[in-house]
């Protein structure tokens, strides 16, 4: 019998050939030669820590923020991460040429224009880690690009001096005013998409973010692709556990997974409704709710 | 003894009966293990190359890993937990990490039997796996209608076994679980049992929430249980203590990974003593819960398993069933063992004579 041929994902040891401090994150490059030159951005990759009998199974997922496929360590690919519990903490303090066990390049990319559109790219705190390279990719097809980077504060703004570079113009926002605009994105966001012109709005950032980015777009008449942060415990689309309730074409919600049906979704496909006070709820009327509930 | 000890089929003959001199030991790779150990297994009739299979639900339905190994490679592959209609599953959070392991509360998201069997089953037969289906149901005659669409179905003869897992609420007995109760647990493998064909053994999934497992254990085999699979999740809870309140939006779940290995260690260990001791009938132990490594298969596979899946350990290593069976094979290698079979049970004649 005949099989259909196989997509390999790469899985590789990372050697760490440089960790740096950027603000209130680490930006840590890694040789992961093969992730490196697959991947395109918005795709992310899924970390092992602490090595082969860490207590901690579960993979820690980060959006890629840079690859250069080939340097002195072939493929590297870059990722930042705020250290916020023992995974994050123990990545944050490796010291280089330590391995790190590394999947990717996984997930869905941003969609980009077939036209040369006037594009708005909206991060939130380190969020905006993989917008950068979307930028260029974005600019190489003609398209005009605006950067809005937002955060509670200047330290937790994650790439303002690349954003200058990146992108045609740049707003920024910290909730202090610490930096740039003292408030929100979502307080400057129409006026740059109107500014602009824009014809399509990337955000990627914390969920509640990401759903005002998505109603500003709209209300402007633009659709809004977003990359949305769900905890996950494998990435590669096993363990069910990164669901969300978004809306396919032919109009039935679904609970998808964000890791391989994701990261990237149309921001007005996502059933906004369904998230409350760091929950969400499964929607009525999503396929197989009702068999679900009584359980 | 167990009946699954004695027939053994042999697929790589030719190593077994040459003595091994120091030469070709020195030359041998870790792929070429398997050619010394006779890893084949028959499970109640089901023939396997190797003991190793996924855990129910932690594999998805195969597409995912395939991109990581050939799960044609596997033992069997073990199909995520399949009901009638398709569901939903719950809202999120749905998991929590703890130490060695975590917590889950999916709530049995899936496609329903029937687009399983049109879409899922005809893939993994397309690349040639080995499937062991996981059905569930609400009531009894959902486990018996499961079975049916199943066994009608088009790809069926890729199926070597059926996994009944019976830790699923009972609606009919106020949503207390199969598996916690004797006489549910055999009504449903009773019935699914005449529902299939006599060459598909069907294997009951068992709780370790239970009282006496040995007995649930008995209850299954009795009721037609070609084998047992053991263990399913323990039912746990996290408290976030950020928000003071349950990590999980389904309050508690299920607790998997090495943290509860000695758990299903004991289990196995229990359900195979009973087999020895005549209380109940000997039939194979397919056992899991926390195997990571070679090394922790071989535990389950002293206290009585005959096969061996790997689940939460795949969330950190998708190869690691694979991989598991490699390092399986030359632990048994290093020990001096031919085949696998052996080393089933061996734990239960090697006791202290003070206990």
């Amino acid at each position: 019998m005949s099989r259909p041929s196989r997509t390999l994902t790469p899985q590789v040891a990372g050697e760490l050939i440089a960790t740096r401090r950027v603000g209130a994150y680490q930006r840590l490059t890694f040789a992961a030669p093969g992730v490196a030159e697959l991947a395109k951005p918005g795709q992310f990759v899924a970390l092992a820590v602490d090595g082969d009998t860490s207590a901690h199974l579960l993979r820690r997922c980060f959006s890629i923020h840079k690859v250069s496929p080939s340097g002195t360590h072939g493929g590297t690919v870059d990722v930042v991460v705020a250290a916020r519990g023992p995974g994050t903490r123990w990545l944050t303090g490796l010291s280089t040429h330590h391995e790190v066990n590394i999947i990717g390049p996984l997930g869905r990319a941003f969609p980009l224009p077939t036209e040369p559109v006037a594009c708005v790219l909206v991060g939130g705190g380190y969020g905006s880690a993989p917008l950068f390279w979307l930028a260029a990719a974005l600019r190489e097809r003609g398209c005009h690009v605006e950067m809005v980077l937002g955060a509670a504060t200047e330290d937790r703004l994650f790439g303002v001096v690349e954003a200058r570079r990146a992108a045609d113009g740049l707003t920024v926002t910290t909730d202090d005013g610490s930096m740039g605009v003292k408030g929100w994105v979502s307080d400057v966001l129409p006026d740059v998409i109107r500014r602009s012109n824009a014809g399509v709005v990337y955000g990627c950032g914390p969920m509640a973010m990401l759903r005002s980015v998505t109603d500003l777009a709209s209300a402007e008449g633009v659709i809004a692709q977003v990359a949305v942060e769900e905890s996950m415990a494998c990435g590669i689309g096993v363990c069910m556990t990164c669901v969300m309730p978004v809306t396919g074409n032919d109009g039935m919600t679904r609970m998808v997974r964000s890791c391989v049906e994701g990261p990237v979704f149309r921001g007005d496909r996502i059933r906004w409704d369904a998230f409350r006070d760091g929950w969400c709820q499964v929607p009525e009327d999503a396929h197989g709710a009702a068999a679900t509930r009584g359980h | 003894m167990a009946r699954e000890a004695t027939t053994v089929t042999r697929t790589h003959p030719s190593g077994s009966d040459t003595p091994l001199s120091e030469t070709t030991l020195s030359e041998t790779t870790m792929s070429e293990t398997n050619n010394l150990v006779d890893m084949s297994v028959d499970l109640s009739g089901m023939r396997l190359p190797n003991p190793l299979m996924t855990a129910s639900g932690c594999a998805a339905n195969g597409k995912e890993l395939h991109r990581f190994f050939d799960i044609a490679e596997l033992g069997a592959f073990v199909t995520k937990t399949v009901l009638a209609d398709p569901r939903s599953g719950r809202g999120t959070p749905r998991m929590a990490e703890t130490p060695s392991g975590m917590l889950n509360s999916i709530g049995l998201q899936g496609p329903g039997i029937t687009a399983f069997v049109q879409n899922d089953l005809v893939w993994l037969k397309s690349v040639g796996a080995r499937v062991l289906v996981s059905i569930a149901g609400n009531t009894v005659g959902e486990f018996a209608d499961v079975a049916a669409v199943l066994r009608g179905s088009p790809a069926f003869d890729a199926v070597v076994g059926v996994e009944v897992n019976i830790s699923c609420p009972n609606v009919a007995n106020r949503g207390m679980v199969f598996a916690c109760d004797p006489l549910s647990s055999a009504k449903v493998i009773a019935l699914v049992r005449q529902k299939l064909p006599r060459d598909i053994p069907i294997f009951a999934k068992l709780s370790p929430d239970v009282t006496d497992i040995v007995e649930i254990a008995g209850a299954c085999v009795k009721a037609g249980a070609d084998g047992l699979t053991m263990i399913n999740t323990l039912l746990g809870m996290v408290i976030d203590t950020d928000l003071l309140r349950p990590q999980v939006a389904g309050v508690t779940g299920g607790l998997s990974g090495p943290a509860i290995r000695p758990v299903a260690v004991r289990a196995i260990w229990q359900v195979r003593a009973a087999m020895i001791e005549g209380r109940i009938p000997a039939v194979p132990i397919i056992g899991v819960g926390g195997v990571r490594t070679g090394d922790d298969a071989l535990q389950l596979v002293a206290a009585g398993a005959s096969a061996i899946q790997v689940g939460t350990a795949i969330f950190n290593d998708p190869s690691a069933p694979v991989r598991v069976n490699r390092e399986l094979a030359a632990a048994l290698q290093d020990k001096g063992f031919d085949r696998f079979t052996d080393a089933v049970g061996i734990a239960h004649t090697r006791l202290s004579p003070q206990r």
